[in-house]
């Protein structure tokens, strides 16, 4: 069920196809207080279709790593591969969506999700039908001509991931998309994530903090260690499908999040009294 | 109710309206009691009734729409350089590092007493007033189109980025949308600079629009015309201002 990752090697993903594939991936940051090693020698694999989350304390290089295979950051050190295609920059195949609200303020509903179309230079017409189709898909009909103002958080994140989908990406990327929200809309939106993913196979690398979210939404997660962030761990989540947020209930998905917390929560601890001590040292905000 | 009518476009308009009438019942009250001096400001009523006269015997009408063409040359030359400047200094951090402080000087140096030397350059004409308009709205365009370029937020360039667009069309697509409305604000602030300096180089060089006309009718001592010049000069103002809010509610129509 779990696997220890005591050196990191490519993880076995399920069948033999590998669409996604992080080797050796170390990335390095100079700072005023010296280099730091944000992401230290990572590597996995996601299969096509399959939903992995990557879960971490904060501070670990997550969020790094999520720019390294969006190839939105340079200059690391291994390698990132898309269906066998070595990435540098950012990667026809990859779709990415942001923890930070990142629709178009001055763009409607319709018009953000038909973003990626209008760059293709898919015609009005169609462009528009096309995202209709997806706007419904997240659960927002009704609401194409609104402007990402007059929307709630979760459904500003939901025009994001629906602007995503519409572009079609082989990897749907996403980091944090619902940080922000209360957990019970995270749980809802939860359940759209997962009837999306069923509905279009879709293979999605899910970066997060959240135990409950990497628990009810993953096929695998993937846990990584406080500064340098390593793969520590690797837990198969192997709960019934289709599933839905009725999930969290169940003494399996309990089982679970205690196993995932076990290691988590050294690295956690860790994190916030290095943090600690730095604003003692220096002042550094933690 | 009556909270729900004033936040209706129609009733804020209305309730604006009065406020005017108010404020002039006000003054009209002031100097009628003596209060304020007659002699120095005229009443309301003789000011409104000495505009039929200035239209007729003083040509306002043509007056009005010689400052308001030097306005709108200024404007254009406003929003073509100012906007243009702006987004160089964004794209150059060097050359932004370098003239910001400049530029931001330039906002509050009295560039109307600029004139002989504009005067100089271009000689007694409509050139030299559009000119010093323009050189005195030009500071806060340059400063607010690099502002709101620069505070884009960096997770729309990344979803720019994750789109692999072009650098042009993350100009068009995404810095520019999100930077208009700051972009507006400098515009803003740059037509009210320059249709003061318009009309006060009017005013000194005695020559042109509305400016030549108080200053002529100030000399004249006639101060219910001169007032009643200046509420023209007022009236261009609006007729800009509403042009510009019409224009920037259609380009940012969620703001």
């Amino acid at each position: 069920m779990a696997s220890q990752c005591a050196a990191p090697a490519p993880s076995a993903a399920t069948g033999d196809a590998r669409l996604l594939e992080v080797e050796r991936v170390t990335k390095r940051f100079v700072t005023a207080e010296g280099a730091i090693t944000a992401v230290d020698d990572v590597s996995f694999s996601v299969a096509p279709g399959e939903f992995v989350s990557i879960i971490g304390p904060s501070g670990c290089g997550k969020s790094t790593l999520f720019n390294i295979i969006g190839g939105l950051v340079g200059g690391y050190e291994g390698r990132v591969r898309v269906a066998g295609d070595t990435v540098s920059g950012t990667h026809p195949a990859i779709g990415m969506v942001f923890q930070e609200e990142s629709t178009f303020p001055w763009r409607t509903v319709v018009d953000n999700v038909a973003f990626a179309l209008e760059i293709a230079g898919v015609a009005k017409a169609e462009r528009q039908e096309r995202a209709a189709h997806f706007v419904t898909m997240v659960g927002l009909s009704g609401f194409e001509r609104r402007y990402p103002a007059e929307l709630s958080g979760g459904m500003r994140q939901r025009v994001a991931l629906a602007r995503t989908l519409a572009s079609k990406p082989q990897i749907l990327l996403m980091d944090e998309p619902f940080a922000a929200l209360d957990e019970q809309t995270r749980l809802l939106l939860g359940d759209r994530v997962l009837q999306i993913q069923q509905q279009l196979k879709q293979t999605t690398l899910l970066i997060t903090h959240n135990l409950t979210e990497a628990v009810q939404l993953s096929d695998r997660v993937l846990v990584m260690s406080y500064r340098p962030g390593r793969l520590i761990r690797v837990v198969d989540i192997d709960l019934p499908h289709p599933r839905d947020s009725e999930v969290v209930s169940s003494q399996r998905f309990g089982h679970y999040v205690a196993e995932i917390w076990h290691d988590l929560r050294a690295e956690a601890s860790r994190g916030i009294a290095e943090a600690e001590a730095r604003v003692l040292q220096g002042g550094a905000k933690p | 109710m009556i909270k729900t009518w004033l936040a209706s476009r129609g009733g804020a308009r209305i309730f604006g309206g009065i406020s005017v009438v108010v404020a002039l019942a006000a003054i009209e009250l002031l100097i009628r009691v003596g209060i304020v001096n007659r002699f120095i400001v005229p009443l309301p009523t003789e000011i409104i009734a000495a505009i039929p006269r200035i239209i007729v015997d003083e040509n306002v009408l043509h007056r009005f729409w010689q400052t308001a063409q030097e306005v709108l040359w200024a404007s254009l030359l406003l929003t073509g350089f100012g906007i243009s400047i702006g987004v160089l200094l964004y794209r150059f951090a060097l050359l932004r590092r370098a003239c910001e402080t400049w530029v931001g000087a330039l906002a509050a140096a009295p560039v109307v007493l600029m004139y002989p030397l504009f005067l100089v350059i271009f000689g007694r004409s409509a050139t030299t007033i559009v000119m010093i308009g323009f050189a005195a709205g030009l500071a806060p365009v340059i400063l607010k189109t690099t502002e709101g370029l620069a505070g884009t937020r960096r997770v729309l360039l990344d979803v720019g980025h994750s789109f692999r667009l072009t650098r042009s069309q993350q100009f068009r697509k995404i810095l520019l949308p999100a930077a208009l409305p700051s972009i507006f604000v400098g515009l803003k602030l740059g037509l009210i600079f320059a249709m003061i300096n318009i009309v006060g180089v009017e005013f000194l060089i005695n020559f042109g629009g509305l400016g030549q006309l108080i200053n002529e009718l100030a000399e004249r001592y006639d101060l219910p015309g001169t007032y009643g010049a200046i509420s023209f000069v007022i009236l261009t103002s609006i007729v800009f201002f509403v042009i510009t809010e019409r224009l920037e509610q259609w380009l940012t129509p969620a703001h």
